[in-house]
């Protein structure tokens, strides 16, 4: 394999990668802010307004992570940095 | 498929170029400017009938107003035409999307970053103007000086986060649609831009809630001492 190549197929996989792994834990972590709100406005119904604005806030928090891992994997794969280098070398 | 709308570039003008963020910026804008414009242009009065369209403008001022107000309870009217300008533009740029060739200004980083540092700017502006220039810049000493480079880091990050955040929602949501568009065309794309939609609406509302719980805990940091 040349340099393009593995530069493409490692990039692609650890996108992957990147995405699978790094949204384990925000998953975890949304599905217990929600449990513990669901929990909250099943025992207090008349809070319900404010603890769901707490719950939106802090998902966007939570998510913000995930996020951080989509924008590395598409980073990696559409707009990858060291794509011009590599092909620099490789050309010559 | 684009990436972002910087890539879709109309007119190349030396070194400016009007790619696709500009324009439709520009087109959402005069969009909001004219229509507050006409609908605020005769206001009736308390007891007067209501025209329809000022009805609809004051149940959306009414409900930013209420939320400004349960995180700030003082001083909820000097937020309001910040936060909800940035609520407007964010919910408007994204609904927008419903129009066939919209691309959505905030699918691009550069303009969720010119929000963000809006944001950024804002939110020292009325924490110095709620509690004057030593009593805010203080905050960041205490505990001790030791904290000065924390303080600055979370500062920095959180907007960070604020502009990535709403860049890659709104970004993920144009993308899966035109993967989709490729893949399986016609049905596959419709509920995924129904969520897209969705989820536009709901980042618009973290967006400016997120700006206002920062610019309260600026302001409210004085009071308490």
């Amino acid at each position: 394999m040349d340099k393009v190549t593995v530069m493409g197929a490692v990039s692609i996989i650890m996108a992957a990668f990147c995405m699978a792994i790094g949204s384990i834990a925000p998953a975890l972590g949304e599905g217990r802010a929600v449990a513990q709100a669901l929990a909250a406005i099943a025992q207090q119904p008349d809070e319900s307004a404010t603890i769901s604005r707490t719950l939106l806030i802090g998902l966007a928090m939570i998510e913000s992570i995930a996020i951080y891992c989509f924008v590395i994997a598409i980073v990696l794969i559409f707009a990858n940095p060291f794509w011009n280098y590599v092909i620099a070398k490789a050309g010559g | 498929m684009h990436l972002t709308p910087d890539h879709i570039v109309f007119i190349r003008w030396g070194l400016l170029h009007l790619n696709a963020t500009i324009l439709y910026t520009w087109i959402l804008i005069a969009l909001l400017t004219t229509f507050s414009w006409l609908i605020t242009r005769s206001l009736a009065g308390p007891a007067e009938p209501r025209s329809r369209w000022q009805n609809a403008i004051e149940v959306i001022v009414e409900n930013i107003r209420a939320q400004i107000r349960a995180l700030c309870p003082t001083g909820a009217d000097t937020y309001l035409p910040f936060i909800g300008s940035l609520f407007l533009f964010i919910v408007c740029s994204s609904l927008l999307e419903i129009v066939p060739g919209w691309h959505a200004p905030t699918a691009s980083l550069s303009t969720t970053a010119a929000l963000a540092i809006s944001v950024g700017v804002a939110v020292p502006v009325f924490g110095i103007l709620s509690q004057g220039f030593a009593a805010y810049f203080r905050h960041y000493l205490r505990p001790t000086v030791i904290m000065l480079p924390f303080h600055l880091l979370s500062e920095t990050s959180r907007n960070l986060a604020l502009a990535v955040r709403l860049f890659g929602n709104i970004m993920s949501g144009a993308m899966i649609a035109g993967m989709l568009l490729a893949i399986a065309p016609f049905f596959a794309p419709v509920p995924m831009q129904m969520l897209a939609l969705l989820t536009g609406v709901i980042q618009a509302y973290v967006f400016a809630i997120l700006a206002m719980v920062y610019i309260a805990a600026a302001v409210q940091r004085g009071q308490e001492g």
